[in-house]
């Protein structure tokens, strides 16, 4: 039951990943995906039926913190980082589309 | 109202901030209007390497919303991501309970405007965290400061009982009222710190199957809401009855022109990948920790409401004015056990709550918590006036001390307010008037009334005016009935 | 001859600084001087802080306080660990530039401790590759033969210490990316128990695999820099609340009736004949010492390389895309719409491996893949726990080889993800049971090392110094060193 993943596929992947191909990349990584995915499909073969997953393996429960507020004192150092910074706020190219 | 023919489904997703200390997965402050990004940390910032530790308090406040909606709490959670690039979402992902949501099925019942009382389900809610803001320049950029970053949210997400623009605003307003008497929100809509987002979709009555829904996100108003949903009413009916199809879809809110704008199609649904939170631990919820959630949960609107009416005699409506607000409320509770027990005072206290000081914070614009009046300071003067100690008239000027945060008693005392009702102290005083006025005894005595007024006059002048007028006036006849 | 780390230790070096025959300001003078000489070639560093390094070394000067075990004492950190205003950036292009604003838990650690941090070792973009190779900045060598990869991703930790530019380093294991290189440059590398070591700090690939810990030359040596970072992290939420045992305590204990078991399938298709070999002979000592050895099985032993892919690639899909171009980092300057700066800054800032996994992790999570991919693959990862715990039921230890092979040419594999990826099958299965697991040198075939790996209960790592040490003690392989261009 190989998965077979098409080159539109490749493309909506990458662009949910915000990378952008050329056509020729786009095959080639469509190409390797396609090998690495039928590696990975491997798995199949194994009966997982009623297996509970495990996405970590710490045994750590309730690690929560005191609602205490801390002031780090980081806000300068933070926007000296910033690529463009402008009055304290991080400055991007406008927000089109300004859904959310 | 409505359509004749369709039947409308409304759901709603209620995002309210809680106002913790810290944030939810940093320690950095939660706070309101501060400087840009002055709020923030390393962790904030999505740096390369940090990790986030829950807040426990956030979880706590989650918690009593979840026991104010008579919700099931999830025994245990695990914290998922879900991931989506925006500018104000420094992770890349929000860290929220999509799998295993803190509460499940709880209710709110809803008093419609026809008097009926109507249970609107609660889906589920769950704890995330709050996006930053992003403001729009004029010159091509925008601006992002992450100081809301990271604040604690709690999601409510309604079963799709609404039936109409109303029914959601009636369901808004009450909901508010619930939160804000949990303590976790003061629910300031102009700060957005209660955001709608609503699913409206219309079907044929009769139809066991639900239309296509359309999405609008974060309506900060109750009357928007509303205003929105009456045009998509409109809209998805107009759509149907022209014989096409309600596409699945994104729309904005415009205020001017009262109508739903198109924001995107849907064609496919958003791709979140939502997966667990690998850095987080998972929390598990036992029934100690219920109980003591529980015991810190204030009463609710409804419980103080009925018991300002059968234990303090107090109108329904008052009842109702003095539960708008918890602060008000709790101030209220606190008189009351500072002393104006009775009903009374309770009574009084009332009246000075809904009339005199919601004036002054009117006028003045400020809260209640943020004026200088001690629910003590208003049983005490309450009391004052109850036991005849000081005249209403006076306690006009005693009020204006009190809200300056003066003792009433002792204010009332210094600066001679204290009322004389004395039968001792005011005979004597009768007796004075009396004598130097016979004509005002003979008025009386040709039955002219109006030597009675006169009388209490010169009185009131004689004892500055503190004399305790029902005496006085009780002392005046007996003295005049003597002569 | 420059002065290098080939023939003294931890503890000589602690002794020496203790006692002043030399100061740490010396010491990490010397160091430069030897790194300058033998680093052109070698290219373990990306990047050097000589000047902070020798104001750190003559402040503890200063103080004289040498009583920690790594106080003055000079050490290279993996390029993907914090260090608060030394430039950091995961050998990554996306942050070129980059200085974080604060140091990560095992900075803090070995900053107290009084440790020098020289410089930055180089390793794969992001800890994702097995030969460091996909490093944006350089290309470091095995340091045994110049042609072959050093492995990786902590290749530059690995080859600056078995060149002996450094007594120690910290690198980090996701998959295997302490044990390999250390198995490919004849060290000791430990991948302690997940949760052992607080990742506070780490750039994170895959938070739920990721551990750092040392790279040395000697088991106590790396015994005691695990005393040193090991702990408690409350800033971690998979931190574990354990005492810290003193790692050093077992070691010269005999490993007289310890129950050791080897696993059927570390010695199947694929693993190069020199190394089952090498690794059987080093089991074989392992038994004539006392330990009583038996054969295994880890049946799903197969299935982790494709478990692991998918979790780690979901994972790293996930906590790679915070690289945006909007708060730090690079930017493309190219950009001029939102999109662009998204799309251009990652376009140009990954490496094709780190995309290749990024696209990896971003489909299997996706909508229609979950099921089948991310939700199977934790899964299977139960299933390699389960095979792991019925094991440690009658036993202390699993033995077997690090790697399959011994180390490859330089450029031979990266153009073939699926042959690395395959590699990685022996160290995978440790990390998705969040085991502690180390690899130390077995002996040499054509003058390469070969890697023996050891692999102990959760936080029972001290068993794991203990029979390493037995076995260090009886060869002394680590007397052997590779000759370095002076």
């Amino acid at each position: 039951m190989a998965t077979s993943i098409s080159k539109e596929e490749v493309a909506h992947v990458a662009d949910l990943a915000k990378l952008s191909f050329s056509d020729q990349e786009l095959e080639h990584f469509t190409g390797q995906l396609q090998e690495i995915v039928a590696l990975c499909e491997k798995m199949a073969e194994v009966d997982t039926e009623g297996v509970k997953p495990t996405f970590s393996v710490t045994a750590n429960v309730n690690h929560l913190r005191e609602d205490v507020a801390e002031d780090w004192h980081q806000k300068k150092a933070l926007l000296e980082q910033a690529p463009e910074e402008a009055a304290d706020l991080i400055k991007v190219p406008a927000i089109l589309n300004g859904e959310d | 109202m409505g359509n004749e023919n369709f039947e409308t489904t409304i759901g709603l997703e209620v995002h309210v901030e809680m106002q913790t200390k810290s944030k939810l997965l940093s320690p950095s402050p939660v706070h309101y209007g501060d400087a840009p990004n002055a709020n923030t940390n390393v962790i904030d910032w999505g740096y390369p390497g940090v990790l986030p530790v829950a807040n426990k308090g956030a979880i706590d406040y989650g918690m009593r919303v979840a026991l104010a909606l008579h919700a099931d709490i999830t025994e245990e959670i695990r914290w998922d991501r879900k991931n989506y690039v925006y500018p104000d979402n420094p992770k890349s992902y929000q860290t929220t309970q999509q799998q295993t949501p803190l509460g499940r099925n709880g209710y709110l019942d809803v008093n419609l405007p026809d008097g009926s009382v109507k249970r609107i389900g609660i889906e589920e809610l769950h704890v995330e965290e709050d996006a930053g803001k992003n403001t729009h320049g004029d010159d091509g950029y925008s601006y992002v400061d992450l100081n809301r970053q990271g604040t604690p949210l709690v999601e409510i997400v309604s079963k799709p009982d609404l039936a109409s623009p109303e029914e959601a605003y009636a369901y808004l307003e009450q909901l508010r009222r619930v939160i804000l008497f949990t303590g976790v929100s003061e629910a300031k809509m102009q700060e957005g710190q209660m955001r709608a987002d609503v699913n409206v979709s219309l079907r044929p009555y009769g139809s066991d199957t639900y239309g296509t829904r359309v999405e609008m996100k974060n309506i900060n108003s109750f009357h928007y809401v509303q205003s929105a949903l009456e045009f998509e009413e409109k809209r998805q009916a107009k759509v149907i009855r022209s014989g096409g199809q309600v596409r699945q879809e994104t729309r904005r809110y415009d205020e001017p022109t009262k109508s739903t704008v198109l924001m995107r199609v849907k064609e496919v649904a958003d791709d979140y990948r939502y997966f667990p939170e690998p850095d987080l631990s998972p929390i598990q919820i036992g029934q100690d920790w219920i109980d003591r959630v529980k015991a810190d949960l204030p009463k609710s609107a409804e419980d103080r409401q009925k018991s300002y009416v059968a234990d303090l005699g107090l109108e329904q409506y008052d009842a109702e004015v003095l539960t708008q607000t918890l602060a008000m409320a709790n101030f209220f509770d606190a008189a009351v056990l500072a002393g104006a027990d009775s009903k009374g005072a309770a009574k009084r206290v009332a009246n000075y709550l809904i009339g005199d000081v919601n004036a002054y914070l009117n006028k003045n614009q400020v809260e209640l918590q943020d004026t200088k009046l001690s629910p003590e300071n208003l049983a005490g003067m309450v009391k004052l006036i109850e036991d005849g100690t000081i005249s209403t008239k006076q306690a006009k000027k005693v009020f204006e001390a009190i809200m300056e945060g003066e003792e009433p008693e002792a204010y009332a005392k210094a600066q001679g307010l204290v009322q004389i009702s004395d039968p001792a102290v005011l005979t004597p005083m009768v007796n004075e008037v009396l004598d130097d006025n016979p004509q005002s005894i003979e008025d009386f005595k040709g039955g002219k009334d109006r030597a009675v007024g006169f009388l209490i006059g010169q009185l009131m002048k004689k004892s500055k005016g503190q004399a305790n007028p029902g005496v006085l006036n009780k002392l005046l006849m007996a003295e005049l009935n003597k002569r | 001859m420059a002065f290098n780390y080939f023939d003294t230790n931890l503890d000589d070096l602690h002794e020496a600084l203790q006692s002043g025959k030399v100061t740490a300001e010396q010491l990490t003078k010397d160091t430069f001087a030897n790194i300058a000489a033998t680093d052109a070639d070698l290219q373990a560093f990306i990047r050097l802080h000589e000047e902070e390094a020798l104001a750190q070394a003559r402040d503890i000067d200063e103080k004289g306080d040498f009583s920690n075990p790594l106080a003055g004492i000079p050490m290279a950190m993996k390029d993907n660990i914090a260090t608060n205003g030394l430039e950091t950036t995961g050998a990554s292009h996306i942050l070129e530039g980059f200085k974080p604003v604060y140091d990560a838990a095992v900075t803090t650690k070995l900053n107290e401790a009084g440790a020098v941090v020289v410089g930055k070792a180089n390793m794969d973009e992001f800890a994702m590759g097995g030969s460091t190779e996909t490093s944006y900045y350089k290309k470091t060598k095995n340091a045994w033969d110049y042609t072959k990869v050093p492995g990786g991703s902590s290749g530059g930790s690995a080859a600056a210490v078995a060149a002996g530019q450094v007594p120690y380093a910290l690198g980090s294991d996701t998959g295997g990316s302490i044990r390999q290189p250390a198995a490919f440059n004849g060290i000791v590398g430990m991948k302690p128990t997940y949760g052992r070591v607080s990742r506070f700090g780490l750039f994170a690939m895959a938070s739920s695999l990721d551990q750092i810990g040392p790279l040395t030359r000697t088991v106590k040596d790396n015994a005691l820099v695990m005393n040193a970072i090991a702990g408690f992290d409350k800033r971690d939420s998979t931190s574990a609340e354990l005492e810290v045992p003193d790692f050093t305590a077992k070691l010269g204990e005999s490993i007289k009736g310890m129950k050791i078991a080897v696993p059927e399938e570390y010695f199947q298709e694929g693993i190069a004949t020199e190394v089952a070999t090498q690794v059987k002979a080093a089991i074989a000592q392992l038994e004539a010492m006392g330990a009583q050895v038996d054969q295994v099985s880890l049946p799903h032993t197969q299935y982790g390389v494709a478990a692991y892919y998918v979790l780690m690639a979901s994972e790293a899909s996930s906590n790679l895309q915070r690289y945006d171009g909007i708060r730090y980092g690079f930017r493309s300057p190219e950009a001029k719409s939102l999109e662009e700066v998204y799309k251009d800054t990652r376009t140009d800032g990954f490496g094709d491996e780190v995309k290749r996994r990024i696209m990896l992790g971003t489909y299997s999570l996706s909508a229609g893949a979950y099921d089948a991919f991310f939700k199977k693959a934790a899964q299977v990862r139960t299933l390699i726990i389960d095979d792991f715990n019925k094991v440690f039921e009658n036993y202390d230890l699993i033995v077997g080889p690090t790697t399959p092979t011994q180390p490859y040419g330089i450029g031979e594999e990266i153009d073939d993800p699926k042959a690395m990826y395959l590699g990685d099958v022996l160290t995978i299965p440790v990390n998705l049971a969040g085991l502690p697991g180390l690899s130390i040198n077995a002996g040499f075939n054509g003058g390469m090392p070969i890697g023996l790996q050891m692999i102990g209960k959760p936080f029972d790592e001290a068993t794991i110094y203990q029979a390493a040490y037995a076995f260090e003690q009886e060869n002394r392989f680590f007397e052997q060193h590779p000759a370095v261009a002076d």
